[in-house]
């Protein structure tokens, strides 16, 4: 049986290619992410991840590839030849960012007012009728309040509606950021890190929201994500990058179990059979959540001439801080 | 001459005094300052005809006593009171509370009442100077001059509350608001004088303003996207320096398009009229009309209440706009463009809305200040002008209207101040004026203000909407922009 991201696709990404002069930071990507499923972007720091959402939001305009987006209803949208506003106001794509990007000086609610400028706008005759008062402005306004209300009841951040973004803690700050891009009322939401700098508490409650996000506003979600607990744990479709190029592509169990992807995470030789076998077990652990058996770990460990034998250790405790060696 | 009371309240501690301990207190301070007001003003040496003898000025050391006794009453009941301190004072997020706001300011708690007062004044002002100003009241020949002073402070008042939006709102720095200022002041000299009478005829010209006035808006408003299609993609120093040449290159065309313009020598341009009624002593005209004699300062009071209506009504629009989705969106791309655009605000038009809005405040007060000094010269708008309303700006805080008006107040009071500070001749370099001295004082306040108020008089930022209450957002979290 076909995947469901080959059958009922929503964002198509073909060929995509980003060079910056001469390095290429996206070579040759093509990948497919299905309505109303969690597709999840992952690989080692510097694997192009944040450059493929800026392509898809349209921030870079790509060398060369096309990138589809197919709402419900069948209309299209070439992504590549959007405006970045646009690709939000027509083609219902909002995203969050690696570095929390709020209005920091706004309260809460007001950044979640933003967020529904276009439908303010529209409802205020372009600024004119609400100047005069119009009583179509002041129910949209009621409206995008209500609707403020709401993904603030979503993320819990009703008690701080009135205060300022940026005294929010860190986690909060995150929250209202996926929050705010909900407010532009997205069909596919991408999603920068949101787990970056969460407790495994905060962790757990993102999770929740995401799957909610999934599944009762029927949201298509595009997540990189370095936390393995909330990759594995919800996403339904995993795409692995290197160097700008797809070396994976599959369900959670299929990409944790393929070769290419242990070797980018941990760079070890093909050859070097113990190692090998030792970042193989790290890896399993750091995606299962099983401890690895102590004779595995100890061969990778005492065998002094192992460049890598600390890296596996770090690994173990989080997968995406170890590099392949020269990576910057 | 607030000296005294200044370092010694530093070192006093915040309690309750009594009404006993306070008046206890001013009678030290008015003690000390009698002491040091004595030998300083009360006692005045001359030299007269060689023998030196001295006059005594009681009216003048008493009036200074006065002022710092009401200063220190005020600071003891408002502001080192830790009991009002207390009722009033926002609730900070007691880790981040930043010191500069640590502390609620005078600005506030009064804030509110203060506006309101300044309104009413406001209002009344023209009346209150006709009785105190005129011949035989306390202040001869205070009441023309009183009112063209306020007349003054208006027209940069509103200047600056139009410019606030550019600056302040949508955090893009324009040092060429005075183009703008320009435009409206030629638009309403070129059509009153030469083309409303070629199309429409002569018996237009005194109706001129009330029609131009919108043109004039829209002119400049027009000017302002010109202007802003440039400047889109700059930010920060870069577009400040193309707004300033802006602002010169306008100057420089209305110098040199001589026959247009008519160049350096200005346009000679119609008064403003009561709504076709010329402020004249002769046949139909307004004194003639309403069957009062005629007086200069019906003209005044005539011109003040004009301005005093475009400066509400700038204020009344702009405030309405920042709860408006467009102003909104200004202050989201002061705050962060790019997550601006990620929510699919075209910033874009944003912008051009900003500069066109600001611009068109511009106009108006550029026609206004047509009408009221009867010429135009490109003189008129130099550089100085734009950087005096953005001083008003950056000092009276980003973003804040009531700031404003205080910044207004200080600046431009001050030169006045300075022009009747003729004491200080006995100072200053021989052939020297005060007043040549007053944009040295606008410098020294500046200073004074990024040591002790970086962020201007008002700091605080009024959230546009709430859900529960509206809680005022401490300016050390509010961004200033990018340009």
């Amino acid at each position: 049986m076909k995947p469901l991201w080959e059958t009922n696709t929503e964002l198509e990404v073909q060929h995509l290619t980003m060079r910056f002069g001469g390095l290429t930071a996206i070579g040759d990507l093509s990948f497919n992410a299905a309505r109303q499923q969690i597709t999840a972007l992952i690989g080692p720091n510097g694997a192009g991840k944040t450059t493929v959402f800026n392509c898809i939001t349209g921030f870079y305009k790509p060398t060369e590839g096309m990138i589809k987006l197919t709402h419900d209803d069948g209309k299209t949208f070439l992504l590549e030849r959007m405006d970045d506003f646009l690709v939000n106001r027509n083609a219902k794509v909002a995203r969050t960012f690696q570095n929390i990007r709020l209005f920091s000086g706004m309260t809460v609610v007001e950044n979640l007012m933003v967020a529904q400028h276009n439908v303010l706008m529209n409802a205020s005759g372009f600024t004119v009728g609400a100047l005069f008062g119009s009583g179509k402005f002041k129910r949209a306004n009621t409206a995008a309040l209500e609707k403020a209300k709401y993904w603030l009841d979503q993320v819990g951040l009703v008690d701080r509606a009135d205060d300022p973004a940026g005294d929010l803690p860190y986690g909060a700050q995150r929250r209202l950021e996926i929050a705010r891009a909900m407010c532009t009322g997205p069909r596919l939401l991408c999603l920068d890190e949101p787990a970056a700098g969460l407790n495994p508490r905060e962790s757990e409650e993102l999770n929740k929201l995401l799957l909610a996000i999934r599944d009762a506003h029927k949201t298509a979600v595009l997540l990189i994500e370095h936390d393995m607990s909330v990759v594995m744990g919800i996403s339904d479709h995993v795409v692995v990058l290197d160097y700008g190029r797809k070396i994976a592509d599959g369900t959670p169990a299929q990409v944790k179990a393929d070769p290419a992807v242990i070797r980018a995470y941990l760079g070890v030789e093909d050859e070097d059979d113990d190692e090998g076998k030792a970042a193989a077990a790290v890896v399993q652990e750091a995606l299962t959540h099983k401890p690895v058996p102590d004779d595995v770990l100890a061969a990778a460990i005492v065998t002094p001439s192992i460049p890598s034998a600390s890296k596996v250790r770090k690994a173990s405790a989080k997968m995406p801080a170890s590099k392949k060696k020269g990576r910057k | 001459m607030s000296a005294p009371a200044k370092s010694s309240a530093s070192g006093t501690e915040l309690r309750v005094l009594s009404p006993i301990e306070i008046v206890q207190d001013l009678f030290w301070v008015g003690l000390i300052t009698t002491l040091i007001l004595v030998p300083i003003v009360y006692v005045r040496t001359l030299l007269v005809q060689s023998s030196l003898t001295y006059v005594t000025r009681p009216y003048l050391t008493l009036v200074l006593l006065g002022i710092v006794l009401a200063y220190r009453l005020i600071m003891r009941l408002l502001v080192w009171n830790p009991r009002a301190a207390a009722a009033t004072a926002p609730v900070e997020n007691a880790g981040q509370a930043p010191s500069a706001v640590s502390g609620p300011s005078l600005g506030d708690r009064i804030g509110p009442y203060v506006a309101r007062g300044m309104f009413g004044l406001a209002l009344i002002l023209p009346i209150l100077l006709m009785w105190f100003g005129n011949r035989d009241s306390f202040f001869p020949g205070w009441d023309k001059r009183g009112i063209d002073l306020a007349i003054y402070i208006l027209t940069y008042i509103m200047l600056g509350w139009g410019l606030n939006v550019v600056v302040g709102l949508a955090g893009l720095l324009d040092l060429g608001y005075v183009a703008f200022y320009a435009v409206g002041a030629y638009a309403y000299a070129l059509l009153s004088t030469v083309y409303f009478p070629l199309w429409f005829g002569h018996g237009i010209v005194p109706y001129a303003f009330y029609i131009t006035l919108p043109l004039a808006g829209l002119l400049a408003a027009c000017w302002g996207i010109i202007l802003g299609f440039p400047v889109l993609r700059l930010r920060g120093d870069y577009l400040a320096i193309v707004t300033l040449a802006f602002g010169e290159i306008i100057r420089l065309v209305l110098i040199n398009w001589f026959s247009f313009t008519n160049g350096p020598q200005g346009i000679d341009v119609p008064k403003l009229t009561f709504f076709g009624l010329a402020f004249a002593d002769e046949k139909g005209s307004f004194s003639d009309f309403f069957h009062i004699t005629y007086d200069r300062i019906h003209s005044y009071v005539f011109l003040y209440y004009v301005i005093l209506a475009l400066a509400l009504l700038t204020y009344f629009v702009t405030r309405k706009l920042r709860r408006l989705p467009i102003g909104r969106a200004w202050e989201a791309l002061r705050e962060d463009e790019i997550a601006c655009r990620s929510l699919g605000i075209n910033t874009t038009n944003t912008k051009l809305t900003a500069f066109a809005i600001g611009a068109m405040f511009g106009g108006f007060s550029g026609a206004f200040f047509a009408a009221r000094q009867g010429f135009v010269s490109p003189e008129s708008f130099v550089y100085i002008e734009s950087a005096l309303i953005l001083a008003i700006v950056v000092l009276g805080g980003l973003g804040s209207q009531i700031g404003i008006v205080f910044s207004t107040i200080a600046i431009m009071g001050s030169f006045e101040v300075f022009r009747e500070m003729n004491f200080l001749k006995q100072v200053l370099p021989s052939g020297t004026e005060p007043i040549q001295f007053r944009m040295l004082a606008v410098g020294v306040a500046m200073v004074l203000m990024m040591r002790f108020r970086p962020r201007g008089f008002v700091t605080k930022r009024e959230p546009t909407a709430y859900l529960k209450e509206s809680k005022a957002v401490s300016g050390d979290l509010v961004s200033e922009g990018h340009g």
